[in-house]
């Protein structure tokens, strides 16, 4: 589903944020990515979302290659990898069901569609009765939800979280990667950058360490 | 609130995998679907506008008054115009005819003359009339008694055809007068004519130049006001490009914002126009009444309170376009 082929990311300011990285991610397979900061887990994870390209190397994705894929086709590569980040990137004006239904409107999903599968996620996680509630009336762990409802609504093939559990505390972080697992199970390739080495430890799954921009370790498909 | 708790794993309802991109509705609901999305926008939009009342007054007015002043500009000319027109149907050729013609002749030639499909009128003046109406001048009677013969030659005033009377025109019937072997001079007003529609010409040159540069004003304007909510907005716009949004959806709101200022602002643009036409006309009537007569200055046709809004409309939206361009392919990540 993902391949990493001899891929280098140089930032002017800084050098090689990832060097040499070779890596293969199967469909279904849920990885963690690990590494201390600066080590250039985010740089990978936006690389597979196209959020940014590679200085060198080739980046394949559900077939299609990221290097060499036209500007107007980023949007529907985007459509099939969904993402959730650290500070969950919701919008504060709008209730979570507008939120997590940004992504339908953008795909032009019919509106008696797009409440019907917003409620299915919601449902999901957890947060079907707060639907009409804003952003700032959700707690920590809450807003990560539906972060997460944002980005599993569109149906992507593939699934990235850049330190998703980051600001939770470790009771909640665990409810977080049990779902996570849930979506492994039916199918979803999930790539996880983390922090969180006990967790990560105590579910077992493919984890990858980078240090320096380099892949330093491989725990393979487990 | 646990979420796994909520339900046993395999009675959940998972995602349903998707590899294939889902197969498109049919052209129908996709058509209906287009239309619900630029409904909504257009509806948000303005909602959007209504959110900011000042800053959106604001720019509405500065956007109306950068439109006002080249229209106004363009109704007096157009006024002056119509004016101009009025005294051009008035226009006479006083036509001397040499000193031996004599009566008789000069009535053959004045029925021959009203035979012209340029012409209107014949009028004939003989030389005893002439004379009157000179005494009746005053003033000049002892210089006339002093003379015995009448000096004066018959004059036929020429009116033309009203539809054939401007001032080029009026030229071309003046020299053919002239190349009657009767004729001796003819003599025409049509000076002061010719300046005042060289005036008018100016003043629409004018008009237009002074809108065109509000124009670049207003698309400033707009494109600035845009760059502003854009600013505001650049999480809302980076989330949408996270989740797959295309350049067009993104840029369809902040479009529909531009058009918004822009038929917002000439609407405005034409109450501000109404208003200074009624100061206006208070004082052309005054005007008018010192000459005895009554002059309307005439607004905006329809046609042209359309290209007026029009305008605007697509000033605004230019305006919002190369703001939201310029945006986007500032931002890496869009
Ligand atoms: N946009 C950028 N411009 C310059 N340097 C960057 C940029 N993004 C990341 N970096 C650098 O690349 C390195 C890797 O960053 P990142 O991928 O964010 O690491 P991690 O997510 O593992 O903490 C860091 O040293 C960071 O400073
Ligand atoms: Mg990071």
């Amino acid at each position: 589903m993902i391949r990493f082929q001899n891929v280098y990311k140089r930032y002017p300011e800084r050098g090689d944020a990832l060097a040499g990285i070779d890596l293969e991610i199967q469909t279904g397979e849920m990885v963690f990515l690990t590494g201390h900061s600066g080590a250039g887990k985010s740089t990978l994870l936006r690389l597979i979302g196209l959020l940014e390209r590679p200085t060198r190397g080739q980046v394949l994705v559900n077939g299609r290659n990221l290097t060499t894929l036209p500007r107007r086709e980023i949007p529907y590569h985007r459509r099939q990898v969904g993402m959730i980040f650290q500070d969950h990137r919701l919008l504060p004006d709008r209730s979570v069901f507008d939120n997590v239904a940004l992504p339908l409107m953008v795909m032009g999903v019919h509106p008696k569609e797009i409440g019907r599968r917003v409620r299915a996620v919601l449902d999901q996680v957890g947060l079907l009765r707060r639907e009409r509630a804003l952003p700032v009336a959700l707690s920590g762990g809450e807003q990560q939800r539906v972060g997460i409802a944002r980005a599993l609504v569109g149906r992507p093939a593939v699934l990235l979280a850049d330190e998703p559990t980051g600001n939770l505390d470790p009771d909640l972080s665990r409810e977080i990667f049990h779902l996570f697992e849930r979506f492994k199970y039916v199918g979803m390739t999930l790539v996880i950058a983390t922090h969180d080495f006990d967790l990560v430890e105590e579910l077992g799954h493919r984890t990858l360490r980078l240090d320096e921009g380099r892949l330093v370790s491989d725990t393979g498909a487990w | 609130m646990s979420v796994n708790g909520r339900r046993p794993l395999h009675q959940s309802t998972p995602p349903r995998r998707r590899l294939v991109r889902a197969r498109r509705p049919p052209i129908l609901d996709r058509l209906g679907i287009w239309l619900h999305q630029h409904r909504q926008t257009l509806i948000d939009s303005l909602y959007r506008l209504r959110a900011a009342p000042l800053a959106s007054s604001m720019t509405v007015t500065v956007i109306a008054i950068s439109l006002a002043l080249p229209t106004l500009l363009y109704i007096l000319s157009a006024n002056l115009r119509l004016l101009v027109g009025n005294w051009e149907q008035t226009a006479a050729i006083s036509l001397f005819l040499d000193f031996q013609v004599e009566d008789q002749q000069a009535q053959a030639l004045a029925s021959q003359l009203r035979g012209w499909p340029e012409i209107a009128r014949v009028e004939l003046i003989t030389r005893e009339q002439a004379l009157a109406e000179f005494r009746d001048l005053g003033g000049f009677e002892e210089a006339l008694d002093r003379i015995q013969e009448n000096p004066l030659p018959i004059v036929l005033v020429i009116y033309p055809q009203p539809d054939r009377s401007d001032s080029a025109q009026l030229e071309a019937l003046q020299s053919r007068l002239l190349e009657l072997p009767e004729a001796d001079f003819t003599r025409m007003d049509t000076l002061w004519l010719q300046r005042l529609e060289a005036i008018i010409a100016l003043m629409q040159v004018i008009a237009l130049l002074i809108g065109v540069l509000l124009g670049i004003g207003v698309l400033l304007i707009v494109g600035n006001t845009i760059r502003l909510e854009i600013l505001n907005r650049h999480i809302e716009i980076e989330v949408m490009a996270l989740v797959g949004a295309t350049p067009g959806f993104i840029r369809r709101p902040f479009l529909y914002t531009g058009a918004w200022y822009g038929l917002l602002g000439s609407l405005l643009a034409w109450i501000l126009v109404g208003i200074a036409l009624l100061i206006l006309q208070v004082y052309v009537s005054e005007l008018a009444s010192l000459y005895h007569t009554a002059f309307k200055l005439s607004g905006l046709g329809l046609g042209e309170i359309g290209i007026l809004i029009g305008t605007s409309i697509l000033l605004g939206l230019i305006g919002s376009w190369l703001a939201v361009d310029r945006h986007l392919r500032q931002t890496r990540t869009l």
